[in-house]
């Protein structure tokens, strides 16, 4: 065993010592796609660089990416019918004020960085990060269980993203332009209702990977 | 002479040689996970540091748009990941792999 570890390690550390050979003593050649991205932005309906990139430059791939959030949803939820809760917060009145409080900042928090990726750092992921976060929080402290009307939301909450990217992706076929290259007029309002759907989808599926399954009925 | 972010993609490139490690040797399933996630967490920190431009310049948008859609991903695979082990867990009573190898410290 301890042999075998060995074996594993020596590799790694000559894995390692390759690859920071290979940064190190390679300079990057300063004419990169970097140039040629930044160069672009005025055409992109946004002025944040990596919003332009995520949303029109390579827009399809972010749409797989939306994609693969919602396949792990599926994918736990084909597994674990219903969610188990695994860490048990004792319910302390400090711990409740403080998440009652902090919710709805987050939820403020969310929508502005959402709202300021346009133009500045910021945008969907971050925004549903935020988003997520709060969803943590919130079913970490026990303040919600979700009612059934919620539980029916929950599918197209989650869709949502994906659907309105596909949707978009479509648009811009039938208007006869590529696969995701949205008319310059256009562009931004594009990439916002994107980005609008995609926030809430994010936020919406990082919250549901932590409950690990389809949220249980109000019992208790 | 190596400047500031050569070492800092050098320390992500170490950071994904120790997950690396830990996911081939650690029969556990979890640690398989929280190994996965370093390397993933080493690989984000190449592409910053690649990113990187100078304080003139901006950043390379490019390396960044990959990260930010990365660590939400690498958010929904360890999610996954952990739902498997789970299962594995429930189903099999432990969540370690070869459990009839000799034990080996406690993991």
């Amino acid at each position: 065993m301890t042999a075998g570890r060995g074996f594993v390690l020596l590799l790694i550390v000559l894995l390692v010592l390759v690859l920071a050979g290979i940064i190190a003593l390679v300079t990057p050649d300063k004419a990169r796609l970097a140039d040629l991205a930044i160069a672009n932005v005025p055409q992109s309906g946004v002025l944040n660089p990596v919003t332009a990139v995520l949303l029109n430059f390579r827009g399809y791939d972010t749409l797989l990416e939306v994609a693969v959030l919602f396949l792990a949803i599926v994918g736990i939820w084909s597994m674990a019918r219903h969610a188990r809760v695994w860490i048990k917060i004792p319910d302390t009145p400090v711990l409740v004020v403080f998440v009652r409080l902090l919710l709805p900042l987050m939820v403020i928090a969310a929508g502005y960085l959402f709202w300021l990726g346009a133009d500045f750092p910021g945008g969907a992921f971050q925004g549903g990060a935020v988003l997520g976060g709060m969803g943590v929080l919130w079913v970490a402290a026990a303040l919600w269980q979700p009612p059934a009307s919620f539980r029916r939301l929950l599918r197209p909450l989650l869709s949502l993203g994906i659907l309105a990217f596909t949707t978009v992706a479509l648009l811009t076929l039938f208007m006869g332009y590529n696969l995701l290259q949205y008319p310059p007029a256009q562009a931004k309002t594009l990439i916002i209702i994107i980005e609008g759907a995609a926030v809430l989808s994010i936020g919406a599926t990082l919250t549901l990977l932590f409950i690990g399954g389809f949220p249980k009925k109000r019992e208790d | 002479m190596l400047e500031s972010t050569q070492l800092y993609a050098i320390a992500g490139i170490v950071l994904f040689g120790m997950g690396l490690y830990a996911l081939i040797v650690f029969p556990h399933l979890l640690r398989k996970i929280l190994g996965m996630n370093i390397m993933g967490t080493g690989v984000f920190m190449v592409f910053v540091a690649i990113g990187y431009r100078g304080l003139d310049e901006l950043p390379d948008p490019v390396p960044h748009a990959l990260v930010i859609t990365g660590i939400v991903v690498a958010v929904c695979a360890t999610g996954l990941a952990l739902a498997l082990a789970t299962q594995i867990g429930i189903k099999t009573g432990t969540a370690r792999l070869t459990p009839d190898v000799e034990e080996d410290d406690g993991s």
